[in-house]
């Protein structure tokens, strides 16, 4: 059984024409326990909604969500809402730590929400945490006194406090030089396989979307499961892009395309 | 457990970290329950204030006056009177407890000797009237056995002696034919300007070493010549006056009405209570405060809204993310509403702080006139209701930004 598996999910609003607007057409994905997921596309393509979605943020408009095979439409808004708290991390492009908090403070913020021993040991919990990421000795400062990468470091030791089974990386990378992109997507990469937390993560950084096992990319709402090549540098190097099912390749960025 | 713990934990950070903004939204309120703890407790103050007033004009709550008078011309003197006093105290467990006759002895005095108006009293007197003196002392349980009477006097008293204190411990004689020298023990503040000299002596005091016509009793107890009783000449008997629980007056009425009539024959006793319930000016007061105290409230609750509404505009970016960590709706409102709670509970502390400071430091004497005998400490009622208010405007300013925070939607929260 799958951890997370949309099956033909759309996402549609309507606009203040009355027109409506489809982001997501029947997207289906699966995450099993421990597995990378990489998603790329341009940017308006619906991989935020997707995301959003995934993490509970958001309803399909169509479609199923199985969380653990149990169908999200059946959980009440509380539960939801809890199990958002307690299986998944967020790690977002702009870090959104809370300002006028210490790394500390915000580290072990998720870990109020809580029950038990989480709760009553948050700040140690955090501490470890923080060391964790290498940041043991920047626990009290405020994170407009820290690096992109350093707040980057924290906003991931945020999301890993509570030990979520799926991490939900949205452009981790994207408010970072490359050199520290990289960083931080090790870190990444080694904290969720060291916990085997599933990680999914959304880009339109090829070279962060290679490190996944599978890939995929989403274009017009539409999801299409790509290769892509990790042999690929971080710096103006073109990743080679590999399509799943032909061996079609494109070399053409961002738009690579893949025949099916 | 951990849910309540933890909204509280993060109510206070949010305050911890936006102590500027906290400070600046609580000013209002804390100048508000200053208001109204302040006003509380003035009222406590000035209905303390006419109560001892009052007291001293009829005695404390409930007072009962015991009076009697002859229904016809030969009926005899109630020779059991003072029995039946005493008899009363103890039947009903009575603490406090005064008789009171009003007398003419003569009184030498340096221009020569002068009828002066005395009052026979108990010592009790002294707490159920809320007596006084202004220098000196009041009377005493060991002064009903001196070797000799003792008087508390008013300032003319003293006046007309040529004094104007008690260092010289004065005495002065009184009586007629055998007078008997009197020992001033206290001084008591003219009733109104250009007052009367007069005294009182403990009853039976005065009537051990005067004699009941004032003449003056020769040592060993007799009469002096020609005295006689002065109840059988005047065909009266002292009032009595009784302090008992408000709860007892109206039953121990009747009883006590009748206890005494049994020992008076012929006639009318009559007993008087001095509770006639609550007076205007308690009622006025009362309301001019919850009127005024309320008004500043509002002020300070409006200030706070004013300031949560902006402040959690401004915290919708977080409150998404707070949300993306598990944060339901209600434990985003009831931590919304928390911070408001917290604050103003911390703020009403303050209020009720800066409050007492005032209130310690009025110059009660100049604000009520007379003053004060016995201070009521700082009403605890007043720094509840100070607290309660506060809590209350905490609550309700909180819930506005409270239901605002919880119709955000998250992920334009998290964009915001």
């Amino acid at each position: 059984m799958s951890l997370l598996e949309l099956t033909d999910v759309t996402r549609s609003v309507r606009l203040p024409d009355d027109r409506m607007l489809h982001i997501l057409q029947g997207v289906t994905l699966s995450v099993g326990a421990g597995e990378h997921v990489a998603v790329v596309g341009r940017s308006g393509t619906g991989k935020s909604t997707l995301l959003n979605i995934l993490g509970l943020l958001d309803a399909p408009t169509t479609g199923e969500y199985l969380l653990e095979g149990v169908p999200i439409g059946r959980l009440s808004n509380g539960t939801r809402t809890r199990r958002r708290g307690r299986d998944f991390g967020f790690v977002f492009q702009q870090f959104n730590l809370l300002p006028g908090r210490t790394a500390l403070e915000n580290v072990s913020a998720p870990l109020l929400y809580a029950r038990g021993r989480q709760f009553w040991q948050r700040t140690r919990l955090a501490t470890q945490m923080l060391e964790r990421v290498g940041l043991g000795d920047r626990v009290d400062t405020m994170p407009d006194k820290l690096s992109g990468g350093e707040q980057q470091r924290v906003a991931i030791a945020r999301a890993l406090v509570r030990g979520p089974r799926v991490i939900l990386a949205d452009e981790p990378t994207g408010a970072l030089d490359v050199e520290t992109g990289g960083d931080v997507m090790d870190l990444l990469d080694e904290i969720a396989s060291q916990s085997g937390a599933a990680l999914v993560t959304i880009t339109h950084d090829l070279a962060v979307a290679a490190r996944a096992e599978r890939q995929y990319r989403l274009t017009e709402g539409v999801l299409v499961p790509i290769r892509l090549d990790s042999g690929s540098d971080w710096v103006g190097d073109v990743p080679t892009l590999v399509a799943d099912r032909s061996s079609a390749i494109e070399r053409r960025l961002p738009d690579a395309e893949v025949d099916a | 457990m951990t849910g309540i713990v933890g909204a509280i934990v993060e109510a206070w950070d949010e305050l911890r970290i936006h102590k500027l903004r906290v400070l600046l939204a609580l000013v209002g309120v804390a100048c508000a329950v200053t208001a109204i703890t302040s006003v509380t407790a003035v009222i406590a103050m000035l209905k303390q204030a006419a109560q001892e007033q009052s007291d001293r004009q009829s005695g404390r709550l409930v007072t009962l006056t015991v009076s009697a008078y002859p229904q016809e011309q030969a009926a005899a003197t109630p020779a059991d009177w003072d029995a039946a006093f005493t008899d009363l105290l103890t039947r009903y467990s009575i603490t406090y407890a005064s008789r009171d006759e009003w007398l003419q002895v003569p009184v030498r005095l340096p221009d020569g000797k002068q009828t002066v108006q005395f009052r026979t009293v108990d010592a009790d007197l002294g707490t159920i009237d809320r007596i006084v003196p202004t220098a000196g002392r009041w009377f005493t349980d060991t002064d009903e056995s001196a070797f000799g009477p003792t008087l508390v006097v008013n300032q003319s008293f003293l006046t007309s002696l040529g004094l104007t204190d008690l260092s010289s411990h004065p005495t002065v004689e009184i009586g007629d034919r055998a007078p008997v020298t009197a020992a001033i023990v206290g001084v008591i503040a003219n009733d109104w300007p250009g007052a009367e000299p007069n005294a009182m002596v403990l009853y039976d005091q005065y009537h051990r070493w005067i004699g009941d016509d004032g003449s003056g009793i020769q040592s060993g107890g007799a009469p002096s010549e020609g005295g006689s009783t002065a109840a059988s000449m005047n065909q009266q008997v002292p009032q009595v006056y009784l302090w008992v629980p408000t709860d007892q007056a109206r039953p121990l009425t009747a009883r006590i009405k009748q206890d005494m009539q049994s020992v008076a024959p012929g006639w009318q006793v009559d007993v008087q209570s001095n509770n006639h319930g609550d007076g205007g000016l308690g009622r006025a007061t009362t309301y001019a405060g919850i009127g005024i105290g309320g008004l500043a409230l509002l002020l300070g609750g409006l200030g706070l809204v004013n300031i949560a509404l902006v402040t959690v505009r401004y915290r919708i970016r977080e409150i998404g993310i707070r949300r993306s960590f598990g944060a339901t709706s209600g434990r985003v409102f009831f931590g919304v509403l928390l911070e408001s709670v917290v604050a103003t509970i911390v703020a009403g502390l303050v209020g009720v702080t800066l409050s007492v400071a005032i209130i310690k430091n009025i110059p009660v004497d100049k604000l009520f006139g007379g003053g004060i005998q016995d201070m009521p400490p700082f009403p605890v009622s007043a720094a509840v209701v100070g607290m309660l208010c506060a809590t209350a405007v905490g609550a309700l300013a909180g819930i506005i930004p409270a239901s605002f925070a919880v119709r955000v939607k998250v992920i334009d929260a998290i964009r915001y």
